[in-house]
């Protein structure tokens, strides 16, 4: 192609050339969309407003969500669970392996667990009810801000509903009456760090709250808009920040904005034959940002680590400039790690714009497998011995007994008949042969990944420590409908309240000894407060111990029951879990392995502070035991990350415990009350490393946003900050 | 086995005598039925008494202490690890079925010889059953007779329940043969007073908390420690129910039932030797021997045995709100770890409370108001003129009146027209203490050996005593249902006040000084003087208004009944802190203090200025003494070979007019119960 006129060399084939280059370039962008597996990579520069508008090259959430997704409900629109007119469940849809197939005994699962009748409906608002969204507020310096800058922006009614709920029981319960409560007044859509900046910036100027929204799959009520604030409410939508900036192969590390969702992340580095191999549940959905904001954990962590092992960088854009460390290192020791501040913030202290992570070459072999074993008590053993033999498969899962039973359940139709011969002999030889009770038999679920020697070896080595604890090696296909349930879990929660029966999980972490007393109690505190909560039929109370650690594992719990006949479901399914999460602190489990805290405010668990205040206390306590359990040593540490935000300082808001704050980094530390007026903040401000507002819960009486002088000092990178401080000690020490 | 006739006690549960179905049946068949307990699938599994032991000597944390003790002791581990072995051997049960069938067999023909009746209530029995969530169960019965002992055991072979283990005293385990026996139907044993050895008391812990943590039988243990010589409850001992309790503090265990139960007698087979003993005969050795020698028993009529299966108390709902279970968070739970205030207080409060259950529980025979009625006329004049007949039957039927009011459960076959016929063969079951003669009722002395007279006057003095103690323990068994009502008709009639305030002040004072006597759960004085004035209220017997509290007309005998009824123990204390504040007392051993009280009382009784012979019992004395350390008058020295205590006098001398009401109320230190 353009050929012809190469030869005469002069500058308008030149030109023609490049013109015909960039058209074939677009046309491909536009047909993209079509056959989304064939994606191209590359190192771009931020395109920002040249972006071209519908450009959804490597998304696949476009701008208006709703075009794809439930606007009450998990995932895709096409996809949903239904019992059909044979009262069969079915899967709808074509985006799944289980899409299309009937699960024969669902129903009966359904049924004989819940007390349930498939027959009886309760149907969901097709749309929100009309009046129950109220007309925006919205900043009109800061709405012209956002248009001078040329950041698209809506406050269309259905993108705000999109944007003010996470995936919590009650407020998918509201949205499914038709329930709308505060939702943001306007939703702006980024599309690179510059533009977040920019919009901070505008927020800061003008007083506005922002919200950062990445994919929306929160369960710790973190996109709740506050019913308090006054203030214009913004959703900062990452979605279209999705894109790989570089791929480092020497180094195996990948820039990635963070807005792109786990299942595109993994498709478009698994182009260039990587993977970053983090899989939570919910890696359809959630953002990379997200992840970074909630200390997220996948699946797969035994191989690639959770989050905060993946994290090599991150740029974070806080009210008052860019966080970020000056340099891609694996590790670094001058004072407390900025990231462990970062990680967990969940959206308080700053909006999460790129991150540097690790990736790995797409593993050669992947293997699923199962393991049977007479007893829970048994398989935690065996799960205990893996871990403290350290030879953990990429996952290692142990299901109970009710919950195998669930699984079974959504077993697909057999066709043929020579399967269901199998599966009826595999049985015989478990239950009877062997004589395991089918009441009481639990399975241990198995992903192995890598060479496909090593993992065969390694298979043989975990299935060796199953069978001294009396397991069976079950096969692949249970194992991997046990990873498929996880997945599939947040559609089938549809499908109970469909049929009014509603639930919700939620996980902790806990020592090893402490495992099975943590399981049982919960299990059972569950169904006791059922009952006394006026509950008509036993609920359904699942764990499965879900991933090992040297020193302790992580439970998940499901929980669900049948609301009939209850007029405040949701209300008894709070109490219900907050007696179970009292239960898991008594027991000596944590608040949360990976989901974040909920903490609504029918329920305030002891313990449970309010998001915001609990996040900043950990930050503030973790700097404070940080700076004062080290000692001052000459040269390069940092003695102080000293933390002031607004939040610390509202008065009417409880106060971090820890009256005063030590500022060491000067020899010999001193200890100053902590600040609570604009004024004694200026007073800290020379030794103050680091200031990060929040501006969701900002007072306004407090942040009266100064707005920036004209010579406000340009936002400073870690590296600056730290060699102003041995700038300032030097001056001190003179 | 069908439920036999059924005999109603105040309409509330019905009790079922099971001696009328084992008297149909051949003691034999009895020994060998088919005994199959049913048992929830979802339970933990069965584990052998073998593998119990096992799990203790393996234990994490015996290890742990194992090691800590070689170091403070300087021995080798495997040395400190055989000491380990012979506690546990001599600790541990071995429960066979053989030998509860035997015992079986030997019970049956006892309690078929020694009582008409032995009456349980089914209800409670049901409740026994175990239940699917599979929850360890603690059985707490009281402990009056040696033949409690095994009476759970038997009930639960009899009705197919779980075979319990029990904790008794090391001295059974001495008993040729019986030790065994017992060992091998569920006994374990436990050494008397543990105090600081570290090593055993880690034993014992792991052992019973393995025990609770796998459900691996239900619990029996006396909470009061040890068998009542008085019949009347002992305060609590905090040691075992901290064991029991901690697998559900530490979350190892969702919950623990606890299951009170009160076992009463209309005559208890060793009455005569407990009185003795309380007058400072020495208790026999427990042997085999003396049990065979105690054979004799087995021809007299003891009445009837009540066991009452108390409502099962759940320990999860007993301590909602109360404790921080996050307390054991911090440390592995395997570590040793001084339990926090909160969970001090809460094990106390349940430990009062099942005693109160197990007291509120007991099913009272008429005789004991009948006792109790006789106890308020002077002794000499009960031996030497008696009490007309007609007086105590009428006396007696108005105090069931008022006992049934106050909540009592009294077995009283009948209605008040059968009441001569029910009290006089109560009465002559009691022959070898009281006897009907010519329309008057007499208190027996005791007769001596062979006839033979008293040598001296003190001898006489301890002849009659006995007698009134053994009446006393019977008066004692009733003492809980007028316990709150008695204390605040002592505070009226002490301060001669009407103030509610002051009346209040009294009540608390009272419940300090007869904190060991009467059991009262700490901390609630205030409940049980509301408690004490609504139910002298209700009785018609005061009024009640905001700020006063006035004995109605109608009321003065009910309140001089009562004042009367506590009079007894109101005058030996006096006697016990006149002892403490004479002279010559400075610093004393136990046994010197109970023999010189002792003294004291009967030259007073001989003087004539004591009335009550209750000052010569042990007990009371002992009490007395525990309590004045409690209000820290007294303080224990520890010297090398026993335990010495010194006195404060002028703190004893005013509590002692305090309690006259010789001077106003003043501030009395109360210590904490730290008696774990």
């Amino acid at each position: 192609m353009a050929s012809d006129g190469s030869s005469n060399s002069s500058s308008i084939p030149d030109r023609q050339q490049i013109a015909r280059q960039r058209l074939r370039i677009i046309a491909g962008h536009l047909q993209k969309p079509l056959d989304p597996s064939d994606g191209d990579i590359s190192a771009r520069e931020c395109s920002g407003p040249d972006k071209q508008p519908g450009d959804t090259t490597t998304n696949s959430v476009p701008r208006r969500r709703q075009e794809v997704m439930k606007w009450n409900g998990w995932g895709y629109s096409d996809s949903r669970f239904h019992f059909n007119k044979k009262g069969q469940a079915e899967f709808t849809g074509k985006r799944y392996k289980l899409s299309g197939m009937i699960m024969p005994s669902l129903k009966e699962w359904f049924e004989g667990t819940f007390g349930a009748n498939v027959q009886h409906k309760s149907f969901a608002s097709a749309v929100p009810s009309p009046g129950s969204v109220k007309p925006p507020a919205l900043n009109q310096a800061f709405v012209e801000g956002v248009q001078s800058a040329g950041v698209p922006f809506s406050s269309d009614a259905e993108d705000r509903v999109f944007r003010g709920h996470g995936h919590c029981l009650h407020e998918i319960f509201a949205l499914r009456e038709g329930r709308v409560g505060r939702v943001p007044d306007m939703v702006v859509w980024p599309n690179c760090h510059d533009d977040v900046v920019k919009i901070v910036e505008l927020a800061c100027k003008h007083n506005v709250c922002l919200i950062p929204y990445g994919g929306g799959t929160s369960v710790s009520s973190a996109l709740e808009c506050p019913l308090e604030e006054t203030r214009s409410i913004v959703s900062l939508d990452t979605s279209q920040m999705n894109r790989i900036l570089w791929i480092d192969e020497k180094n195996l590390t990948a820039h990635v904005e963070a807005g792109i969702v786990g299942q595109d992340l993994e498709r478009l580095l698994g182009e260039s034959g990587y993977c970053t191999g983090h899989e939570p549940d919910s890696m359809e959905f959630s953002s990379l940002g997200g992840w970074v904001a909630t200390r997220a954990s996948g699946m797969k962590k035994n191989i690639y680590g959770n989050i905060e092992d993946l994290l090599v960088h991150v740029r974070m854009v806080t009210p008052k400039g860019v966080m970020e460390k000056s340099c891609l290192v694996p590790r670094m020791s001058c004072g407390p790690d900025i990231h462990h501040f970062i990680l967990g913030s969940e959206g308080t202290l700053g909006v999460v714009t790129e991150v540097t992570i690790k990736i790995r070459p797409v593993p050669e072999y992947q293997k699923y497998g199962s393991v049977v074993f007479p007893n829970f008590d048994m398989g935690v053993a065996c799960l205990r011995e893996v871990a403290k033999q350290r030879c953990a498969p990429a996952s290692i899962r142990l299901v109970d007994n009710e919950q195998f039973q669930f699984g079974h359940a959504l077993k697909p139709q057999v066709s043929s008949m020579f399967t269901s011969f199998l599966e009826g002999l595999k049985k015989f030889y478990i239950t009877k042969f062997k004589g395991f009770d089918p009441q009481h038999l639990c399975v241990a679920t198995l992903l192995f990944e890598g060479d496909r020697e090593k993992v065969l070896q390694h298979e043989k080595q975990v299935y060796d420590i199953a069978a001294k604890f009396g397991g069976l090696a079950a096969g692949e296909d249970n194992g991997q409908r046990g990873y498929m349930l996880t997945f599939v879990i947040a559609y089938l929660r549809d499908l109970g309240m469909d049929h009014f029966v509603i639930g919700e999980s939620f996980e902790t972490s806990v020592p090893w000894d402490r495992v099975l007393d943590i399981c049982r109690n919960v299990k059972e505190r569950i169904t006791r407060e059922c009952k006394d909560k006026g509950v008509q039929f036993t609920p359904f109370s699942t764990c499965r111990v879900t991933q090992t650690y040297d020193a302790g594992a992580c439970v998940y719990f499901y929980f669900a029951f049948n609301s009939r006949g209850l007029s405040d479901p949701v209300h008894v399914y709070e109490q219900v879990e907050h007696a179970a999460r009292q239960e898991i602190l008594a027991n000596g489990g944590s608040l949360s392995h990976h989901h974040g805290a909920v903490a609504t405010a029918a329920a305030p668990c002891q313990g449970v502070q309010p998001r915001r205040q609990r996040i900043r206390q950990q930050i503030f306590r973790s700097f404070l035991h940080a700076s004062a359990a080290a000692p001052p040593t000459n040269g390069a540490r940092v003695g102080c990350l000293f933390l002031l935000n607004n939040d610390l300082m509202n008065p009417n808001g409880a106060r971090p415990d820890d009256q005063r704050v030590l500022i060491s980094g000067r020899t010999p530390p001193r200890t100053y009350p902590l600040p609570s007026t604009p004024a004694e903040l200026e007073l800290y401000r020379p030794s103050s490393l680091l200031q990060v507002v929040i501006p969701r819960s900002t007072p306004s009486s407090l942040l009266t946003p100064a707005p920036p002088p004209e010579n406000a000092p340009s936002p400073l990178t870690l590296g600056e900050v730290y060699q102003q401080q041995r700038l300032a000690r030097k001056t001190d020490e003179v | 086995m069908s439920t036999p006739q059924r005999d109603s006690v105040n309409d509330e549960e019905e009790f079922a005598d099971i001696l009328e179905d084992l008297r149909r049946s051949w003691d034999l068949g009895h020994a060998l039925r088919t005994f199959k307990p049913s048992v929830p699938d979802t339970g933990p599994p069965p584990c052998s008494a073998a593998e119990l032991t096992a799990a203790v000597r393996t234990s994490q944390h015996l290890r742990y202490i194992t090691k800590e003790v070689a170091v403070e002791t300087d021995s080798s581990v495997e040395a400190v690890e055989q000491q380990v072995e012979v506690i546990l051997s001599e600790m541990s049960q071995n429960l066979q079925m053989s030998s509860i069938r035997l015992l079986g067999y030997g019970l049956n023909k006892a309690m078929k010889r020694l009582f008409t009746r032995v009456n349980v209530n089914m209800d409670g029995l049901q409740r026994l059953q175990p239940t699917a969530q599979g929850y360890p169960v603690i059985l707490m019965p009281n402990h009056r007779s040696y033949m409690d002992f095994l009476i759970i055991s038997f009930l639960s072979f009899t009705y197919d329940l779980p075979i319990p283990v029990i904790a008794a005293g090391t001295p059974l385990s001495k008993m040729k043969l019986m030790g065994e026996i017992f060992r091998r139907c569920g006994a374990f044993y436990i050494r008397r007073g543990i105090g600081s050895d570290k090593l055993y008391w880690a034993v014992l812990s792991e052992y019973v908390k393995t025990i609770v943590r796998r459900a691996y039988a239900p619990l029996e243990f006396y909470v009061e420690g040890l068998r009542s010589r008085t019949l009347k409850a002992l305060p609590p001992k905090l040691g075992m129910m901290h064991m029991v309790l901690e697998p559900f503090f530490k979350g190892e265990v969702y919950d623990i039932t606890l299951v009170p139960i009160s076992i009463s007698y209309d005559r208890v087979v060793e009455e005569s030797l407990l009185a003795h003993e309380l007058l400072g005969v020495p208790k026999p050795k427990e042997t085999t021997r003396g049990l065979l020698k105690a054979s004799s028993v087995l021809w007299e009529n003891y009445g009837s045995m009540h066991v009452n299966i108390g409502q099962a108390l759940s320990v999860r709902e007993m301590c909602e709100g109360k404790i921080d279970r996050n307390h054991y968070n911090r440390i592995p739970r395997d570590l040793p770890q001084k339990p926090g205030e909160d969970l001090q207080a809460c094990v106390s409060l349940l430990a009062h409370r099942v005693v109160r259950d197990q007291e509120q529980g007991a099913v009272l025979s008429p005789w004991s108001l009948m006792a109790t009625v006789l106890l308020q006329s002077p002794v000499p004049s009960l031996v030497q003129e008696g009490l007309p007949w007609g007086a105590l039957a009428q006396r007696t039927l108005w105090l069931r009146g008022h006992a049934l009011a106050f909540g009592a459960r009294l077995n009283w076959p009948g209605g008040t027209r059968e009441s001569d016929e029910v009290m006089s063969s109560n009465m002559s079951l009691h022959h070898s203490v009281v006897r009907r003669r010519g329309g008057r009722v007499f208190l027996l002395e005791e007769e001596g050996f062979a006839g033979r007279r008293p040598t001296s006057a003190e001898e006489g003095v301890a002849w009659r005593a006995v007698a009134v103690l053994m009446m006393a323990s019977h008066r004692n068994q009733a003492l809980h249902v007028f316990a709150r009502p008695a204390m605040l008709a002592v505070a009226m009639h002490v301060t001669a006040s009407r103030q509610r305030r002051e009346l209040q002040a009294f009540f608390v004072f009272l419940l300090d000084v007869f904190s060991v006597e009467i059991i009262f759960t700490p901390g609630q004085s205030a409940q049980d003087f509301e408690e004490a004035c609504s139910l002298l209220g209700k009785a018609g017997a005061i009024q009640c208004c905001q700020e006063e509290i006035s004995v109605t007309d109608a009321g003065q005998q009910t309140v001089t009944f009562l004042k009367t009824l506590l009079q007894p123990f109101m005058d030996s204390y006096q006697v016990v802190f006149s002892h403490l504040c004479e002279a010559g007392v400075h610093t004393f051993s136990e046994k010197q203090f109970v023999t010189s009280v002792r003294k004291l009382a009967t030259s007073l009784i001989l003087a004539g200025e004591l009335q009550t012979y209750e000052a010569l019992s042990s007990d009371t004395q002992a009490n007395a003494l525990a309590s004045l350390l409690r209000l820290e008058a007294v303080t224990k020295l520890r010297t090398a070979e026993q335990t010495e205590y010194s006195v404060n006098k002028s703190s004893v001398q005013r509590i002692a007019d305090m309690l006259c009401g010789k001077i106003p109320l003043q501030s009395v230190q109360t210590a904490p119960d730290s008696r774990l």
